[in-house]
């Protein structure tokens, strides 16, 4: 089942939830809308669903409208972050519950719904638990629960509203390899949305980056990463370093210092470099980009994390690998591995 | 080890409170209620019998709960709907409908039952064309039904309201989205969840009208085994001096009383057990 949006905008009052967005899901895939609360992408998964309806804009699955049809009718698995599980049913139940709503005409005889729905706790590994009532069990439990409970429909999409946030973190990292191995298992078209950068890098094919109402950019996993189209992009997805410079005939300036960074193609201008924290090389003073005095240094596993003021007066953090020691007071020089400059 | 334990109880006051608690509940309620008791045994059992067993006092009783449980039923259904409308919409004027919601708990009921009365006599609004189509409702049992439901709205409105604005409107959308229609959602998903809070409002409004006397005896017309209740024949009895007579009645209301009570709060505790509180 494809999945496409066209130009959809959603106002809630004078917020402007949606701004117009487009974006095409193929089908099978994994996708995540990615982005800080506020960016719109809960609104999008809704309105997907039928839950919510659009000012403006289209929405087809396999180029049908899907607008023309309510949630009931969309055929459309939805998981919400907080469960939603009916609390007066038994997990059994809440698993049945889509195949006993079925209109009359189509729906299976007794015996088929209990197979069905023992089929569906096996796979959630949850068979165990199907006499006991949602409120004896776990987050995670429920969690998985409330996703038997969606694909007992059978549904042509499955959507996914921040299913992991109200776990703790070892938890959701299990669910996160248990979703993905999930989806290869089942292969239904998926959407889910997250605020966690590293639960969409980690579990989806595709990224889609969203900040007030707007798709910034739609990408793999490795080119949001490596590649990030946007300044927002680039200081919402990784630890970066951003620095306010000044672009003047082929120049970057921090301040009115130039920096040794090429300038080739770039528009002039207030600009913002950034840098990933790890990608910041020490050196002895002198051999960078720019200079430094260390202020703190923390052991932060693998890395030290180093507080750095620059001769400019600006602090910044990086992270440098622990086979040279760094020291506070340390006067070091800074060299850029890697580094994006966008205009603005 | 006692002292250990003593130490380890985080809430204090344990003695203090259950004490008061217990004096207080024997000064108020049990004592009088004992009381009651205790004077209808002046009666043999004979005695107690035959005042239980005529017919002006069967029919008060019979009149009594036969219509609070009805208005109470009428309640249920009327009052879920306006928490409904009350909780679920935004319209204007709705704190002004959820206030009058409140107007039976505080109002007289002397004057409520005045008021019911003049509305409902003959030549009253709704007495006249109600006449017009054959229905009699002042100085009827029905002018009872209908004083019964006015004190008893508010008690399945007060206690369905909260519960109805905890329910995450998400288990509706998650209906929706597995296929329920309207229908289904409501009586599958929502009505089972307010049911422990249904059941409550049900019995306190019972309740409630079982003890109404102020504006039930405007309204009655108070006609010996028609439209007379089982508290105005305990005051006649009183004003008669037959002050056993009054005690009989008055036990058997206490007893059914208690009896309904007890049985409508296991059935919300079963009702809750369903629904565990997290």
């Amino acid at each position: 089942m494809t999945i496409e949006v066209k130009n959809l905008v959603k106002i809630f009052g004078s917020f402007k939830a949606l701004d117009g967005v487009d974006l095409k899901v193929e089908s099978g895939e994994l996708l995540a809308l990615l982005g800080p609360s506020g960016s719109g992408k809960t609104t999008l998964l809704r309105i997907i669903a039928g839950l919510d309806w659009p000012d403006a804009g289209e929405v087809s699955f396999n180029g049908e409208d899907a607008l023309a049809q309510g949630a009931r009718e969309r055929h459309v698995g939805f998981v919400f972050q907080h469960y939603a599980l009916f609390r007066h049913m038994s997990v059994f139940e809440n698993v049945a519950f889509g195949l006993r709503v079925q209109p009359r005409a189509v729906r299976k005889d007794e015996a088929t719904i209990r197979a069905r729905v023992k089929e569906l706790l096996d796979l959630v590994q949850l068979d165990w638990l199907a006499d006991r009532y949602p409120s004896q069990l776990s987050g995670g439990q429920r969690q998985r629960i409330a996703l038997a409970r969606a694909l007992a429909i059978e549904p042509r999409i499955l959507l996914l509203d921040e299913p992991f946030g109200a776990l703790d973190a070892k938890v959701r990292k299990e669910l996160r390899k248990w979703l993905r191995s999930l989806h290869h298992e089942i292969n239904v078209t998926s959407i889910f949305v997250t605020h966690d950068q590293e639960e969409a890098l980690e579990v989806a094919n595709r990224v889609v980056v969203m900040d007030k109402g707007r798709i910034e950019q739609i990408g793999s996993p490795d080119d949001v990463y490596e590649t990030p189209a946007t300044a927002f992009v680039h200081g919402f997805i990784g630890e970066s370093i951003e620095l306010p410079v000044q672009v003047e005939a082929g120049v970057v300036r921090l301040g009115d210092r130039p920096l040794r960074l090429a300038a080739d193609g770039l528009a002039p201008g207030a600009s913002k470099l950034f840098v990933r924290r790890h990608d910041m090389l020490v050196g002895p003073p002198g051999s960078g980009a720019f200079e430094g005095a260390v202020q703190h240094v923390r052991n932060c596993g693998p890395v030290q994390r180093a507080e750095v003021a620059l001769s400019g007066g600006e602090t910044i953090e990086i992270d440098a690998p622990r086979d040279r020691e760094l020291r506070a007071g340390d006067t070091i020089g800074l060299n850029p591995r890697r580094y994006r400059i966008f205009a603005g | 080890m006692s002292a250990i334990a003593a130490r380890r109880r985080t809430l204090p006051g344990f003695g203090l409170t259950m004490g008061l608690t217990l004096t207080w509940l024997s000064v108020i309620i049990l004592i009088p209620l004992g009381g009651l008791f205790l004077r209808s045994t002046e009666l043999s059992p004979e005695q107690f019998w035959a005042i239980l067993s005529s017919r002006r006092t069967l029919n008060a009783l019979r009149v009594s709960f036969g219509l609070a449980f009805a208005a109470a039923c009428v309640n249920l259904v009327m009052g879920s709907i306006i928490v409904w409308a009350l909780v679920r919409y935004r319209f204007p004027g709705r704190r002004i409908f959820d206030a009058i919601v409140d107007v039976p708990f505080a109002l007289p009921t002397a004057v409520a039952g005045v008021a019911l009365t003049a509305l409902f006599a003959e030549k009253g609004w709704l007495g006249a064309p109600l006449a017009a189509l054959g229905i009699k409702v002042a100085f009827t049992p029905l002018g009872i039904f209908v004083a019964m439901i006015f004190i008893g709205i508010p008690f399945v409105v007060r206690t369905v309201q909260p519960v109805l604005q905890d329910l995450d409107p998400e288990i509706e959308e998650a209906a929706g989205s597995l296929g329920a229609s309207r229908w289904q959602t409501i009586t599958r998903v929502i009505l089972p969840s307010l049911a422990p809070a249904l059941l409550t409002g049900l019995a306190l409004a019972f309740a409630r009208a079982v003890g109404e006397y102020g504006s039930v005896i405007f309204i009655a017309g108070n006609l010996p085994n028609v439209s007379e209740i089982a508290p105005l024949l305990i005051v006649i009895r009183l004003s008669e001096f037959r002050y056993a007579d009054a005690t009989a009645i008055a036990v058997v209301m206490l007893v059914v009383s208690f009896v309904i009570i007890f049985a409508v709060n296991r059935l919300q505790r079963w009702a809750q057990n369903r629904v565990p509180v997290h």
